[in-house]
């Protein structure tokens, strides 16, 4: 049975449309990367999993059950977590208290241990546990908006540009990490700019353009399609 | 680096110039029908001098003088936090506070009547100042029209007395929970609104309460505002000379005590103080729980918020809800205390000097908005014989605090969920 599921899916800005009629699959336990360009409607796609904006047609389908209509905040308590694009940590708050938030509806002990795990997973964070997270590096920053989405021990993790503004040794890092945790049985859905990285560990892709899926193939034949290879490739 | 130190140092010692020459020298002076202008007398030029040239050392010796003391302030204060251990901390401020209500308790029996009733109204400011700690401090939303809720509390008591002759006691709790129905209704409107959209829409709140207030003539009286409203009574004694309700006692006949209009005025700010310090209790309280964190977090960030499951419905409406509630608290207590109010006590400004009032406290900190109430509202009172000048200090004050301490005067500490080490 597929984890989520996106059925024909239409949103609106307005009366702008930024999404046709969108299907994508998510199954237990892979990794999905989603990539196209700048303004292709990934974040839109994302979103509307999440319920902000909610679709305004089609469905989107959780574990089996239609969430479309759902309030943002009640789908989010359903075993799905986001790393929002840009990061979004709570700047004025220390790496313990981000990692606390991310942990609202947990009590202390599942705290302690989601926390104990995260330090596990990125030690840095660890070293840095009482510092402004605003105060740290980019990729710190990542790591912490990764390791909050995990507090709330999420089934599946969606992450939005993880990638964005980081060296290539960070992304490297990170993209390990991503999948360390598929690995332990988790489920991601990936957005990314980053093309070559994102398919190289996905088990499933697709190619969003304008508002539709133009291609979705597996990770290693999107890698090998010509067309993937001039448009988002370089070549 | 030493240049720009002696740049910095003349431009502070001029800053005093210029401010301090005109408030201490200056004066207004009535020379028969017209006002004349006068310069400062000789003692106060040279003490002026005496203070720029002051200001100029320090500023110019500033780090070698602090750090003989041992404590260069950090540039950042928020850059190195966790100077002590929280639980150090929670003791330190709780022995402060209490430490504060025990004076607090002693100050009515040994200050004049005049200073108590001053009290009195510090503590109404500090349950205001609380309360829109509360959406302004904590949860972040903007409320430029916090006096509303305060005028609901009020007018509640004032007209309930009038019209049903409701005591104190009874319209103590139905004014705090009119203001905080009045602050749901006005959450829903702006849920969606942020930041100066927000500020605009609840300023915009504000006036229309008081022109409400004003122009509803039959009911509120308009601006000759109410009188008469009654005095709190303890057990059913009353405060005044002679008895004014059927039923009652007197509270000096009782004790078999001479009348003093003094009683009254003690009883009032012993009330305020109960009640202030409740505020404060259950606004601490609060802040630990679930639905501190959450306002917290939806002041650093929504989309992060709301990405993490908090509802900003839920989360919005409760700061303002709990906002108002303590407004209303407050406006009770005014009307009471005043005897008589009017839509001229409810004006912008006093939004401002609340909203002033949580910055100046450091936003979010309690101890802070303590200490600034006290000195936003005692200030101006010491400063009367600037007459004139008092609101020019209040004002050249409350720059001086934001550039020199922008954080305010005791920023807030988190108080982070302890979880208790492994064994
Ligand atoms: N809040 C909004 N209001 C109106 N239009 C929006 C809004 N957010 C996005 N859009 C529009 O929807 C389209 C898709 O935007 P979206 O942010 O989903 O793109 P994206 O694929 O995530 O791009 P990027 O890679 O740059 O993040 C764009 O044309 C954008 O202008
Ligand atoms: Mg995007």
């Amino acid at each position: 049975m597929s984890m989520l599921a996106l059925e024909d899916v239409h949103t609106h800005y307005g009366k702008i449309e930024a999404l046709h009629g969108v299907s994508v699959e998510v199954n237990r336990g892979e990794i999905v990367s989603l990539i196209g360009a700048n303004g292709a409607g990934k974040t839109t796609l994302l979103m509307t999993v999440c319920g902000s904006p909610q679709a305004t047609s089609g469905r989107v389908i959780l574990e089996g059950r239609d969430i479309t209509r759902e309030p943002t905040a009640s789908i989010m308590r359903s075993g799905i977590a986001i790393v929002p694009e840009g990061r979004r940590i709570f700047s004025g708050l220390t790496v313990e208290e981000n990692l606390h938030m991310g942990g609202f509806f947990n009590t202390k002990a599942e705290i302690r241990k989601s926390q104990a795990y995260v330090y596990e997973l990125f030690p840095r964070l660890k070293e840095r546990e009482h510092q402004r997270a605003g105060t740290m590096s980019g990729g710190e920053q990542q790591m912490l908006a990764i390791g909050r989405a995990l507090m709330s021990k999420p089934s599946m993790i969606i992450l939005d540009e993880p990638s964005l503004g980081l060296a290539p040794l960070v992304i490297k890092q990170i993209f390990e990490i991503i999948g360390q945790l598929r690995d332990e049985g988790m489920t991601v859905f990936l957005v990314e700019q980053n093309a070559h990285q994102a398919l190289g560990l996905a088990d499933r892709g697709y190619v969003l353009e304008t508002g539709r899926i133009r291609l979705h193939d597996t990770g290693a034949n999107l890698l090998a399609n010509p067309d993937v290879q001039n448009a988002y490739l370089g070549g | 680096m030493a240049t720009q130190n002696l740049r910095h140092a003349l431009f502070c010692a001029v800053v005093t110039l210029v401010i301090s020459y005109p408030i201490l020298g200056l004066n207004l002076e009535a020379w028969g029908t017209n006002v004349v202008l006068t310069g400062a007398n000789t003692t106060t030029v040279i003490s002026v001098l005496l203070a720029a040239v002051a200001v100029f050392l320090f500023q110019l010796f500033r780090d070698r003088i602090m750090g003989t003391l041992g404590k260069l302030p950090p540039i950042s204060p928020f850059a190195n936090r966790e100077p002590m251990p929280q639980a150090k901390w929670e003791r330190l401020k709780s022995a402060f506070l209490t430490l504060l209500i025990i004076a607090g308790l002693i100050w009515p029996f040994v200050a004049s009547r005049g200073a108590v009733d001053l009290s009195t109204l510090v503590l109404i400011y500090i349950m205001l100042a609380l309360g829109l700690n509360v959406v302004v401090g904590l949860a972040g939303l903007l409320d430029l029209g916090y006096v509303a809720f305060y005028a609901v509390g009020a007018y509640t008591f004032a007209l309930l007395s009038q019209y049903f002759g409701v005591s104190f006691w009874l319209a103590l709790p139905i004014g705090a929970l009119l203001a905080a129905t009045f602050g749901f209704l006005l959450g829903f409107p702006v849920l969606r609104l942020r930041g100066d959209y927000l500020a605009i829409v609840t300023l915009g709140f504000g006036e229309i309460i008081r022109i409400l207030l004003n122009n509803w003539t039959q009911l509120t009286g308009g601006p000759n505002g109410i009188g008469g409203i009654p005095d709190p009574t303890l057990f059913g004694m009353e405060f005044g000379r002679r008895v004014r309700e059927e039923g009652n006692t007197s509270f000096h006949e009782t004790f078999g005590i001479a009348y003093s209009s003094e009683h009254k005025v003690i009883f009032l700010y012993l009330i305020a103080l109960v009640l202030a310090v409740i505020t404060a209790l259950v606004i601490r309280r609060l802040m630990r729980m679930p639905v501190g964190r959450a306002w917290e977090a939806l002041r650093e960030d929504e989309i992060a918020a709301r990405s993490l499951g908090l509802s900003r419905t839920a989360v919005k409406l409760s700061a303002f809800t709990i906002g108002a509630f303590f407004a209303g608290f407050a406006g009770t207590v005014f009307a009471s205390k005043q005897g008589f109010i009017s839509p001229e006590s409810f004006v912008f400004l006093e939004s401002a000097i609340i909203l002033a009032i949580v910055v100046l406290g450091g936003m979010g900190s309690q101890i802070g908005v303590i200490l600034a109430a006290i000195a936003v509202t005692i200030l101006p009172e010491l400063a009367r014989e600037f007459s004139e000048y008092r609101m020019l200090i209040f004002g050249a004050a409350m720059v001086l605090m934001m550039v020199w301490r922008p954080q305010g005067l005791m920023p807030m500490r988190r108080t982070h969920i302890e979880l208790k080490k492994q064994e």
